[in-house]
Protein backbone atom coordinates (compact mmCIF):
# COMPACT_ATOMS: atom_id res chain seq x y z
CA UNK A 1 0.00 0.00 0.00
CA UNK A 2 0.98 3.55 -0.84
CA UNK A 3 -0.21 6.73 0.28
CA UNK A 4 -2.52 7.09 -2.69
CA UNK A 5 -4.18 3.57 -1.85
CA UNK A 6 -4.63 4.48 1.32
CA UNK A 7 -6.00 8.19 0.08
CA UNK A 8 -8.66 6.12 -1.96
CA UNK A 9 -9.85 3.86 1.46
CA UNK A 10 -10.99 7.62 3.16
CA UNK A 11 -13.83 9.16 0.46
CA UNK A 12 -13.95 12.66 2.29
CA UNK A 13 -9.94 13.13 0.81
CA UNK A 14 -11.22 13.24 -2.76
CA UNK A 15 -14.08 16.60 -1.79
CA UNK A 16 -13.77 19.57 -2.30
CA UNK A 17 -13.81 22.35 -0.27
CA UNK A 18 -16.74 25.30 -0.55
CA UNK A 19 -14.40 27.75 -2.10
CA UNK A 20 -13.26 24.81 -4.36
CA UNK A 21 -9.72 24.01 -2.70
CA UNK A 22 -8.50 20.79 -2.21
CA UNK A 23 -8.76 19.95 1.77
CA UNK A 24 -5.33 19.74 3.11
CA UNK A 25 -6.67 18.13 6.79
CA UNK A 26 -3.75 18.29 9.45
CA UNK A 27 -6.44 18.34 12.36
CA UNK A 28 -6.16 14.40 12.96
CA UNK A 29 -4.74 14.61 16.40
CA UNK A 30 -8.18 16.21 17.16
CA UNK A 31 -10.13 12.91 15.07
CA UNK A 32 -8.97 11.16 12.07
CA UNK A 33 -11.21 11.14 8.81
CA UNK A 34 -13.04 7.74 8.32
CA UNK A 35 -11.84 5.00 6.32
CA UNK A 36 -14.46 3.01 4.02
CA UNK A 37 -14.00 0.13 6.00
CA UNK A 38 -15.40 1.83 9.19
CA UNK A 39 -18.39 3.52 7.58
CA UNK A 40 -19.49 0.34 6.04
CA UNK A 41 -18.64 -1.44 9.12
CA UNK A 42 -21.63 1.54 10.64
CA UNK A 43 -24.20 1.30 7.90
CA UNK A 44 -23.90 -2.64 8.41
CA UNK A 45 -24.43 -2.55 12.26
CA UNK A 46 -27.28 -0.33 11.38
CA UNK A 47 -28.99 -2.08 8.95
CA UNK A 48 -28.55 -5.78 9.98
CA UNK A 49 -27.22 -6.32 13.43
CA UNK A 50 -29.34 -3.95 15.29
CA UNK A 51 -30.23 -5.26 18.39
CA UNK A 52 -29.55 -5.25 22.56
CA UNK A 53 -27.01 -6.92 23.30
CA UNK A 54 -26.21 -9.65 26.29
CA UNK A 55 -29.59 -9.63 27.02
CA UNK A 56 -32.38 -11.41 24.46
CA UNK A 57 -32.04 -15.09 22.80
CA UNK A 58 -33.21 -14.01 19.16
CA UNK A 59 -31.17 -14.14 16.21
CA UNK A 60 -30.12 -10.21 15.80
CA UNK A 61 -29.36 -9.57 19.28
CA UNK A 62 -26.87 -12.58 18.82
CA UNK A 63 -25.11 -11.59 16.04
CA UNK A 64 -25.14 -7.78 17.68
CA UNK A 65 -23.72 -9.53 21.18
CA UNK A 66 -21.35 -11.58 18.60
CA UNK A 67 -19.88 -8.46 16.95
CA UNK A 68 -19.62 -6.61 20.42
CA UNK A 69 -17.70 -9.19 21.75
CA UNK A 70 -15.61 -10.16 18.93
CA UNK A 71 -14.29 -6.51 19.36
CA UNK A 72 -13.14 -6.85 23.06
CA UNK A 73 -11.18 -10.36 21.89
CA UNK A 74 -9.90 -7.34 18.55
CA UNK A 75 -8.38 -4.55 21.21
CA UNK A 76 -7.06 -7.10 23.42
CA UNK A 77 -5.00 -8.83 20.92
CA UNK A 78 -4.11 -5.17 19.58
CA UNK A 79 -3.12 -4.31 23.06
CA UNK A 80 -1.36 -7.17 24.24
CA UNK A 81 -3.99 -7.35 27.28
CA UNK A 82 -3.95 -10.72 29.20
CA UNK A 83 -7.90 -11.03 28.95
CA UNK A 84 -10.53 -9.51 27.63
CA UNK A 85 -11.95 -9.30 30.83
CA UNK A 86 -9.81 -6.69 30.71
CA UNK A 87 -11.19 -4.88 28.28
CA UNK A 88 -13.94 -1.99 29.19
CA UNK A 89 -15.58 -0.19 26.18
CA UNK A 90 -16.40 3.51 27.38
CA UNK A 91 -17.33 6.64 25.19
CA UNK A 92 -13.71 7.71 25.08
CA UNK A 93 -10.83 8.61 26.67
CA UNK A 94 -12.28 11.26 28.76
CA UNK A 95 -15.08 8.83 29.85
CA UNK A 96 -12.53 6.06 30.51
CA UNK A 97 -9.88 8.31 32.78
CA UNK A 98 -13.42 9.74 34.71
CA UNK A 99 -14.32 5.70 35.48
CA UNK A 100 -10.97 5.13 36.90
CA UNK A 101 -11.11 8.75 38.88
CA UNK A 102 -14.17 8.08 40.40
CA UNK A 103 -14.29 4.33 41.20
CA UNK A 104 -10.47 3.91 41.20
CA UNK A 105 -10.42 6.53 43.46
CA UNK A 106 -13.01 5.47 45.48
CA UNK A 107 -11.38 2.49 46.95
CA UNK A 108 -7.37 3.95 46.83
CA UNK A 109 -7.13 6.81 47.19
CA UNK A 110 -7.92 9.00 50.72
CA UNK A 111 -7.18 11.95 52.37
CA UNK A 112 -3.66 12.94 52.52
CA UNK A 113 -3.08 10.82 49.49
CA UNK A 114 -1.46 12.30 46.02
CA UNK A 115 -1.66 11.90 42.96
CA UNK A 116 1.22 12.81 39.69
CA UNK A 117 0.19 14.09 36.68
CA UNK A 118 2.85 15.63 34.01
CA UNK A 119 2.48 18.81 32.54
CA UNK A 120 1.87 17.77 29.39
CA UNK A 121 -1.80 16.19 30.01
CA UNK A 122 -4.83 17.12 28.52
CA UNK A 123 -7.05 18.78 30.56
CA UNK A 124 -9.06 15.31 30.32
CA UNK A 125 -6.20 13.99 32.44
CA UNK A 126 -6.13 16.89 34.95
CA UNK A 127 -9.37 17.84 35.88
CA UNK A 128 -10.94 14.04 36.73
CA UNK A 129 -7.75 14.03 39.39
CA UNK A 130 -8.53 17.53 40.68
CA UNK A 131 -12.03 16.43 40.93
CA UNK A 132 -11.03 13.01 42.96
CA UNK A 133 -8.68 14.94 45.28
CA UNK A 134 -10.66 17.58 45.98
CA UNK A 135 -13.65 15.07 46.89
CA UNK A 136 -11.01 12.96 48.85
CA UNK A 137 -8.63 15.84 50.31
CA UNK A 138 -6.01 14.10 48.23
CA UNK A 139 -2.96 15.96 46.82
CA UNK A 140 -2.27 16.61 42.81
CA UNK A 141 1.65 16.57 42.26
CA UNK A 142 3.29 17.91 38.73
CA UNK A 143 6.11 16.49 36.87
CA UNK A 144 7.14 19.67 34.58
CA UNK A 145 8.58 19.15 31.00
CA UNK A 146 11.68 20.56 30.22
CA UNK A 147 12.37 23.68 27.26
CA UNK A 148 12.01 21.26 24.55
CA UNK A 149 8.96 19.42 25.93
CA UNK A 150 10.65 16.45 27.35
CA UNK A 151 8.98 14.89 30.76
CA UNK A 152 11.80 15.94 33.14
CA UNK A 153 11.50 11.87 34.46
CA UNK A 154 14.61 11.86 37.03
CA UNK A 155 12.52 14.21 39.01
CA UNK A 156 9.84 11.60 39.50
CA UNK A 157 11.36 9.26 42.39
CA UNK A 158 11.44 12.68 44.33
CA UNK A 159 7.95 13.33 43.79
CA UNK A 160 7.12 9.75 44.66
CA UNK A 161 6.59 9.46 48.86
CA UNK A 162 4.37 6.82 51.09
CA UNK A 163 1.52 8.63 50.16
CA UNK A 164 1.78 8.49 46.17
CA UNK A 165 -1.20 6.39 44.57
CA UNK A 166 -1.09 6.73 40.93
CA UNK A 167 0.99 8.32 38.37
CA UNK A 168 -1.40 9.44 35.25
CA UNK A 169 0.60 10.49 31.98
CA UNK A 170 0.04 10.48 28.63
CA UNK A 171 1.74 8.45 25.66
CA UNK A 172 2.05 11.19 23.64
CA UNK A 173 1.08 14.20 24.58
CA UNK A 174 -1.33 16.28 21.91
CA UNK A 175 0.96 19.27 21.44
CA UNK A 176 4.07 17.99 21.79
CA UNK A 177 3.94 14.94 20.05
CA UNK A 178 6.97 13.27 22.07
CA UNK A 179 7.05 9.97 22.95
CA UNK A 180 6.89 9.58 27.00
CA UNK A 181 9.04 6.62 28.34
CA UNK A 182 5.92 5.51 30.00
CA UNK A 183 7.46 1.93 30.71
CA UNK A 184 10.42 3.51 32.90
CA UNK A 185 7.82 5.47 34.27
CA UNK A 186 5.88 2.40 35.32
CA UNK A 187 9.14 0.39 35.84
CA UNK A 188 9.86 3.85 38.85
CA UNK A 189 6.25 3.82 39.96
CA UNK A 190 5.88 0.30 40.65
CA UNK A 191 9.04 -0.13 42.85
CA UNK A 192 7.71 2.53 45.03
CA UNK A 193 4.07 0.58 45.37
CA UNK A 194 2.30 3.23 42.60
CA UNK A 195 -0.26 2.57 40.34
CA UNK A 196 0.25 4.26 36.46
CA UNK A 197 -2.43 5.10 33.88
CA UNK A 198 -1.29 5.87 30.18
CA UNK A 199 -3.48 8.26 28.50
CA UNK A 200 -2.92 6.90 25.17
CA UNK A 201 -5.34 8.82 22.83
CA UNK A 202 -2.48 9.90 20.52
CA UNK A 203 -0.49 6.82 21.84
CA UNK A 204 -2.70 4.17 20.15
CA UNK A 205 -2.58 5.50 16.76
CA UNK A 206 1.21 5.93 16.40
CA UNK A 207 2.37 3.60 18.61
CA UNK A 208 2.72 -0.31 18.61
CA UNK A 209 1.12 -0.80 22.33
CA UNK A 210 1.54 -3.69 24.60
CA UNK A 211 0.60 -3.45 27.72
CA UNK A 212 1.78 -6.10 29.34
CA UNK A 213 5.41 -5.35 27.84
CA UNK A 214 4.73 -1.68 29.23
CA UNK A 215 3.59 -3.12 32.07
CA UNK A 216 0.85 0.10 32.71
CA UNK A 217 -1.83 -0.58 35.20
CA UNK A 218 -4.48 1.56 32.79
CA UNK A 219 -4.29 2.26 29.30
CA UNK A 220 -7.16 4.86 27.85
CA UNK A 221 -7.39 5.21 24.22
CA UNK A 222 -10.73 7.36 21.96
CA UNK A 223 -11.83 5.57 18.79
CA UNK A 224 -12.24 8.35 16.95
CA UNK A 225 -8.65 9.38 16.46
CA UNK A 226 -7.93 6.13 15.06
CA UNK A 227 -10.32 5.94 12.25
CA UNK A 228 -13.45 4.36 14.40
CA UNK A 229 -16.59 6.55 15.19
CA UNK A 230 -16.99 8.83 17.51
CA UNK A 231 -18.53 7.83 21.08
CA UNK A 232 -16.61 4.17 21.00
CA UNK A 233 -13.57 4.24 23.49
CA UNK A 234 -11.39 1.61 26.01
CA UNK A 235 -10.51 1.80 28.89
CA UNK A 236 -8.05 -1.31 29.69
CA UNK A 237 -7.25 -2.14 33.88
CA UNK A 238 -5.29 -4.90 35.38
CA UNK A 239 -7.76 -7.74 36.53
CA UNK A 240 -6.63 -7.28 39.31
CA UNK A 241 -7.23 -3.66 40.08
CA UNK A 242 -10.38 -3.89 38.16
CA UNK A 243 -11.93 -6.33 40.31
CA UNK A 244 -11.12 -4.44 43.57
CA UNK A 245 -13.19 -1.48 42.30
CA UNK A 246 -16.79 -0.36 42.40
CA UNK A 247 -19.04 0.33 39.70
CA UNK A 248 -19.03 3.82 38.54
CA UNK A 249 -22.08 3.98 36.49
CA UNK A 250 -25.44 1.91 38.09
CA UNK A 251 -28.08 0.40 35.89
CA UNK A 252 -28.59 -2.36 33.33
CA UNK A 253 -26.08 -4.61 31.88
CA UNK A 254 -23.59 -4.16 35.09
CA UNK A 255 -25.84 -5.96 37.68
CA UNK A 256 -25.57 -9.88 38.76
CA UNK A 257 -28.61 -9.89 41.04
CA UNK A 258 -30.95 -6.59 41.87
CA UNK A 259 -33.50 -6.67 45.56
CA UNK A 260 -35.12 -3.95 46.71
CA UNK A 261 -34.66 -5.74 49.89
CA UNK A 262 -31.37 -7.40 49.73
CA UNK A 263 -29.21 -4.73 48.13
CA UNK A 264 -27.69 -5.56 44.94
CA UNK A 265 -24.64 -7.79 43.60
CA UNK A 266 -22.90 -6.59 40.76
CA UNK A 267 -21.67 -8.24 37.43
CA UNK A 268 -18.47 -9.54 37.26
CA UNK A 269 -15.36 -8.04 34.64
CA UNK A 270 -16.16 -6.32 32.07
CA UNK A 271 -19.77 -6.05 32.44
CA UNK A 272 -19.26 -4.35 36.28
CA UNK A 273 -18.16 -1.25 33.83
CA UNK A 274 -20.63 -1.24 31.19
CA UNK A 275 -23.86 0.12 32.75
CA UNK A 276 -27.02 0.77 30.44
CA UNK A 277 -27.10 0.53 26.54
CA UNK A 278 -23.79 0.29 25.27
CA UNK A 279 -22.48 2.19 21.74
CA UNK A 280 -23.91 -1.30 19.68
CA UNK A 281 -23.54 0.16 16.25
CA UNK A 282 -20.09 2.30 17.43
CA UNK A 283 -17.96 -0.41 19.23
CA UNK A 284 -17.72 -2.69 16.91
CA UNK A 285 -16.15 -0.29 14.33
CA UNK A 286 -13.58 -0.51 16.24
CA UNK A 287 -12.67 -4.02 14.75
CA UNK A 288 -12.28 -2.29 11.21
CA UNK A 289 -10.24 0.60 12.84
CA UNK A 290 -7.72 -2.15 14.26
CA UNK A 291 -7.50 -3.79 11.14
CA UNK A 292 -6.60 -0.87 8.93
CA UNK A 293 -4.27 0.35 11.67
CA UNK A 294 -2.54 -2.54 11.52
CA UNK A 295 -2.34 -2.37 7.60
CA UNK A 296 -0.87 1.23 8.16
CA UNK A 297 2.11 0.21 9.86
CA UNK A 298 3.98 -1.49 7.23
CA UNK A 299 7.31 -0.66 6.51
CA UNK A 300 6.58 1.30 2.61
CA UNK A 301 4.09 3.43 4.80
CA UNK A 302 6.26 4.35 7.75
CA UNK A 303 9.14 5.01 5.86
CA UNK A 304 7.15 7.76 4.05
CA UNK A 305 5.46 9.24 7.20
CA UNK A 306 9.24 9.51 8.83
CA UNK A 307 10.25 11.30 5.24
CA UNK A 308 7.36 13.85 5.62
CA UNK A 309 8.17 14.12 9.46
CA UNK A 310 11.55 15.23 8.70
CA UNK A 311 10.93 17.87 5.93
CA UNK A 312 8.09 19.74 8.13
CA UNK A 313 10.19 19.21 10.93
CA UNK A 314 13.62 21.32 8.86
CA UNK A 315 11.20 23.38 7.39
CA UNK A 316 9.78 24.52 10.68
CA UNK A 317 13.05 23.94 12.98
CA UNK A 318 15.26 26.15 9.96
CA UNK A 319 12.41 29.22 10.27
CA UNK A 320 13.50 32.07 12.19
CA UNK A 321 10.27 32.97 12.71
CA UNK A 322 8.78 29.65 14.20
CA UNK A 323 8.88 27.91 17.64
CA UNK A 324 8.13 24.62 17.83
CA UNK A 325 7.44 23.00 20.85
CA UNK A 326 8.71 19.15 21.40
CA UNK A 327 11.96 18.71 20.38
CA UNK A 328 12.89 15.35 19.68
CA UNK A 329 16.67 15.41 21.48
CA UNK A 330 18.79 11.53 22.09
CA UNK A 331 16.02 8.89 22.62
CA UNK A 332 12.76 10.29 22.67
CA UNK A 333 11.02 10.34 19.37
CA UNK A 334 8.14 12.46 17.78
CA UNK A 335 4.98 11.37 16.06
CA UNK A 336 4.60 13.81 13.04
CA UNK A 337 2.88 16.29 15.25
CA UNK A 338 3.66 20.21 15.11
CA UNK A 339 2.70 22.50 17.52
CA UNK A 340 4.38 26.11 16.96
CA UNK A 341 3.81 29.85 17.02
CA UNK A 342 5.08 32.33 14.91
CA UNK A 343 6.81 35.65 16.36
CA UNK A 344 4.56 38.83 15.79
CA UNK A 345 1.66 36.74 14.15
CA UNK A 346 -1.66 35.11 16.40
CA UNK A 347 -2.27 31.40 16.48
CA UNK A 348 -5.89 32.50 15.37
CA UNK A 349 -5.18 34.72 12.16
CA UNK A 350 -2.45 31.95 10.99
CA UNK A 351 -5.07 29.62 10.88
CA UNK A 352 -7.96 31.35 9.63
CA UNK A 353 -5.38 32.00 6.80
CA UNK A 354 -4.66 28.70 6.20
CA UNK A 355 -8.03 27.89 6.41
CA UNK A 356 -8.51 29.79 3.59
CA UNK A 357 -6.17 28.18 1.99
CA UNK A 358 -7.87 24.48 2.25
CA UNK A 359 -5.53 23.66 5.56
CA UNK A 360 -7.07 22.60 8.59
CA UNK A 361 -5.02 22.94 11.69
CA UNK A 362 -5.98 23.40 15.16
CA UNK A 363 -5.26 26.91 17.06
CA UNK A 364 -5.21 27.42 20.54
CA UNK A 365 -4.68 26.09 23.78
CA UNK A 366 -5.34 22.68 22.86
CA UNK A 367 -7.06 21.86 25.97
CA UNK A 368 -3.87 22.42 27.55
CA UNK A 369 -3.73 25.48 29.64
CA UNK A 370 -1.07 23.93 31.98
CA UNK A 371 1.38 23.63 28.99
CA UNK A 372 0.86 26.70 27.47
CA UNK A 373 1.77 28.81 30.87
CA UNK A 374 4.70 26.49 31.19
CA UNK A 375 5.73 28.14 27.75
CA UNK A 376 4.54 31.67 28.31
CA UNK A 377 1.97 31.45 25.25
CA UNK A 378 -1.68 31.88 25.13
CA UNK A 379 -1.74 29.55 22.41
CA UNK A 380 -0.05 27.31 19.66
CA UNK A 381 -1.06 26.43 16.14
CA UNK A 382 -0.61 22.42 15.69
CA UNK A 383 -0.84 20.67 12.51
CA UNK A 384 -0.72 16.71 13.16
CA UNK A 385 -0.38 14.78 10.16
CA UNK A 386 -1.95 10.90 9.47
CA UNK A 387 -0.87 8.41 7.21
CA UNK A 388 -3.07 9.26 4.06
CA UNK A 389 -1.14 12.75 4.64
CA UNK A 390 0.96 13.65 1.41
CA UNK A 391 4.76 15.21 0.81
CA UNK A 392 2.32 17.31 -1.70
CA UNK A 393 0.58 18.13 0.99
CA UNK A 394 3.49 18.94 3.46
CA UNK A 395 5.15 21.35 0.74
CA UNK A 396 1.86 22.82 0.41
CA UNK A 397 1.18 23.62 4.60
CA UNK A 398 5.00 25.11 4.25
CA UNK A 399 4.86 27.58 1.47
CA UNK A 400 0.86 28.40 2.71
CA UNK A 401 2.18 29.10 6.26
CA UNK A 402 5.34 31.25 4.80
CA UNK A 403 2.09 33.27 3.09
CA UNK A 404 0.40 33.48 6.06
CA UNK A 405 3.17 34.80 8.01
CA UNK A 406 3.95 37.87 5.63
CA UNK A 407 0.51 38.47 5.53
CA UNK A 408 0.55 39.14 9.30
CA UNK A 409 4.24 40.15 9.96
CA UNK B 1 -18.57 62.11 17.79
CA UNK B 2 -22.20 60.89 17.04
CA UNK B 3 -22.45 59.11 14.24
CA UNK B 4 -23.99 61.19 11.03
CA UNK B 5 -25.36 57.96 9.23
CA UNK B 6 -27.69 55.02 10.48
CA UNK B 7 -26.67 51.74 11.85
CA UNK B 8 -28.34 50.37 8.14
CA UNK B 9 -26.34 53.18 5.91
CA UNK B 10 -22.94 52.24 7.74
CA UNK B 11 -23.80 48.54 7.29
CA UNK B 12 -24.52 48.79 3.88
CA UNK B 13 -21.47 50.82 3.31
CA UNK B 14 -19.68 47.79 5.03
CA UNK B 15 -21.10 45.39 2.73
CA UNK B 16 -20.67 47.55 -0.69
CA UNK B 17 -16.93 48.03 0.39
CA UNK B 18 -16.77 44.11 0.56
CA UNK B 19 -17.99 43.49 -2.20
CA UNK B 20 -15.74 44.62 -3.96
CA UNK B 21 -13.08 41.70 -3.02
CA UNK B 22 -13.36 38.95 -5.51
CA UNK B 23 -10.51 37.08 -3.28
CA UNK B 24 -10.42 36.24 0.44
CA UNK B 25 -7.11 37.06 0.23
CA UNK B 26 -7.69 41.17 -0.65
CA UNK B 27 -10.82 40.59 2.45
CA UNK B 28 -8.54 39.73 5.11
CA UNK B 29 -5.39 42.00 4.46
CA UNK B 30 -8.47 45.14 4.31
CA UNK B 31 -8.85 43.52 7.86
CA UNK B 32 -5.75 43.48 8.94
CA UNK B 33 -5.20 46.85 7.56
CA UNK B 34 -8.51 48.16 9.77
CA UNK B 35 -7.04 46.07 12.64
CA UNK B 36 -3.58 47.92 12.71
CA UNK B 37 -5.69 51.27 12.16
CA UNK B 38 -7.88 50.20 15.18
CA UNK B 39 -8.17 53.16 17.66
CA UNK B 40 -5.86 52.48 20.81
CA UNK B 41 -7.31 50.69 23.55
CA UNK B 42 -5.44 51.78 26.85
CA UNK B 43 -2.52 49.27 28.28
CA UNK B 44 -4.11 50.00 31.79
CA UNK B 45 -7.57 49.32 30.78
CA UNK B 46 -6.47 45.64 30.17
CA UNK B 47 -7.94 44.14 33.08
CA UNK B 48 -9.16 40.99 34.00
CA UNK B 49 -12.72 42.58 34.64
CA UNK B 50 -12.93 43.60 30.62
CA UNK B 51 -11.02 40.53 29.51
CA UNK B 52 -13.18 38.15 26.94
CA UNK B 53 -11.36 34.80 27.62
CA UNK B 54 -11.54 32.57 24.72
CA UNK B 55 -9.53 29.77 23.76
CA UNK B 56 -8.64 31.35 20.48
CA UNK B 57 -7.98 35.61 20.83
CA UNK B 58 -8.85 37.47 23.68
CA UNK B 59 -10.88 40.81 23.75
CA UNK B 60 -11.08 43.38 25.86
CA UNK B 61 -14.26 45.46 25.92
CA UNK B 62 -15.02 48.54 27.65
CA UNK B 63 -18.08 50.64 27.19
CA UNK B 64 -19.70 53.62 28.28
CA UNK B 65 -22.86 54.96 28.63
CA UNK B 66 -23.40 58.56 28.39
CA UNK B 67 -25.56 61.44 27.35
CA UNK B 68 -28.33 58.05 25.86
CA UNK B 69 -25.94 56.83 23.84
CA UNK B 70 -23.53 54.04 24.20
CA UNK B 71 -19.98 54.51 23.64
CA UNK B 72 -17.81 50.92 22.88
CA UNK B 73 -13.54 50.71 23.28
CA UNK B 74 -12.01 47.05 22.35
CA UNK B 75 -8.99 45.55 21.69
CA UNK B 76 -7.86 42.07 20.70
CA UNK B 77 -4.40 40.11 20.75
CA UNK B 78 -5.39 38.85 17.29
CA UNK B 79 -4.80 41.24 14.10
CA UNK B 80 -8.12 39.73 11.93
CA UNK B 81 -10.20 39.76 15.05
CA UNK B 82 -9.29 43.30 15.60
CA UNK B 83 -9.96 44.17 12.15
CA UNK B 84 -13.88 42.79 12.82
CA UNK B 85 -13.92 44.69 16.05
CA UNK B 86 -12.90 47.81 13.86
CA UNK B 87 -16.01 46.85 11.72
CA UNK B 88 -18.52 46.57 15.05
CA UNK B 89 -17.13 49.76 16.49
CA UNK B 90 -17.83 51.88 13.47
CA UNK B 91 -21.47 50.04 13.20
CA UNK B 92 -22.59 50.32 16.88
CA UNK B 93 -20.48 53.22 18.37
CA UNK B 94 -22.20 56.49 19.90
CA UNK B 95 -25.79 54.73 18.84
CA UNK B 96 -29.01 54.85 21.48
CA UNK B 97 -29.60 51.65 22.95
CA UNK B 98 -32.59 51.18 20.72
CA UNK B 99 -30.62 51.39 17.75
CA UNK B 100 -28.67 48.41 18.49
CA UNK B 101 -31.55 46.60 19.59
CA UNK B 102 -33.05 47.24 16.21
CA UNK B 103 -30.16 45.77 14.59
CA UNK B 104 -29.33 42.09 13.64
CA UNK B 105 -25.92 42.12 13.57
CA UNK B 106 -26.12 39.61 10.26
CA UNK B 107 -23.97 42.38 8.26
CA UNK B 108 -20.69 40.19 9.45
CA UNK B 109 -22.03 37.10 7.77
CA UNK B 110 -23.28 39.08 4.66
CA UNK B 111 -19.83 39.96 3.81
CA UNK B 112 -18.40 36.40 4.48
CA UNK B 113 -16.59 36.32 7.31
CA UNK B 114 -19.59 33.38 9.51
CA UNK B 115 -16.68 31.49 10.34
CA UNK B 116 -15.21 34.28 12.17
CA UNK B 117 -18.45 34.10 14.50
CA UNK B 118 -18.89 29.98 14.63
CA UNK B 119 -19.26 29.04 18.51
CA UNK B 120 -16.38 27.58 19.15
CA UNK B 121 -15.48 27.21 22.85
CA UNK B 122 -16.06 30.99 24.10
CA UNK B 123 -15.62 33.36 21.24
CA UNK B 124 -14.12 36.53 22.20
CA UNK B 125 -16.36 38.24 19.27
CA UNK B 126 -19.26 36.14 20.03
CA UNK B 127 -19.11 37.33 23.60
CA UNK B 128 -18.45 40.93 22.40
CA UNK B 129 -21.78 41.21 20.21
CA UNK B 130 -23.69 39.70 23.15
CA UNK B 131 -22.08 42.34 25.48
CA UNK B 132 -23.31 44.94 23.22
CA UNK B 133 -26.40 43.56 22.79
CA UNK B 134 -26.82 42.91 27.01
CA UNK B 135 -25.65 46.86 27.37
CA UNK B 136 -27.99 48.25 25.19
CA UNK B 137 -30.68 46.48 26.66
CA UNK B 138 -29.47 47.64 30.17
CA UNK B 139 -29.94 51.17 29.19
CA UNK B 140 -33.12 51.32 26.96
Amino acid sequence: MNVTDIRNHFPILSEKLPGGQDLVYLDNAATSQRPNEVIDKYLQLSTRYNANIHRAVHYLAVEATDQYEKTREAVKDFIGAESAKEIIFTSGTTASINTVAYSYGEVFIGRGDNIIVSQAEHHSNIVPWQLLAERKGAEIRVLPVDDDGRLRIELLPGLIDKYTRLIAVCHISNVLGLVNPVKEIAEIAHKRGVHVLVDGAQGIVHENVNVKDLDCDFYVFSGHKMYAVPFTGVLYGKKEILDCMPPFLGGGEMIESVSLENGTTFAPLPGKFEAGTQNISGTPTLTAAIDLCKQLRDKEITDYQQQLAEYVMDALMSDERITLYGVPRGNISKIPLFSFTVKGAHHEDLALILDKMGIAVRSGQMCAEPLMDRFGVTGMVRASFAAYNTLEEARYFIKSLDRAIKMLV
Amino acid sequence: MEPTKTIQETEAEIIENFSMFDEWLDKYEYLIELGKNLESYPESEKTEEKLIKGCQSRVWLDDNFEDGRLWFKADSDAIITKGIISLLISVYNGRTPQEILSSDFSFIEKIGLKENLSPTRANGLVSMIETIRRRAAENV
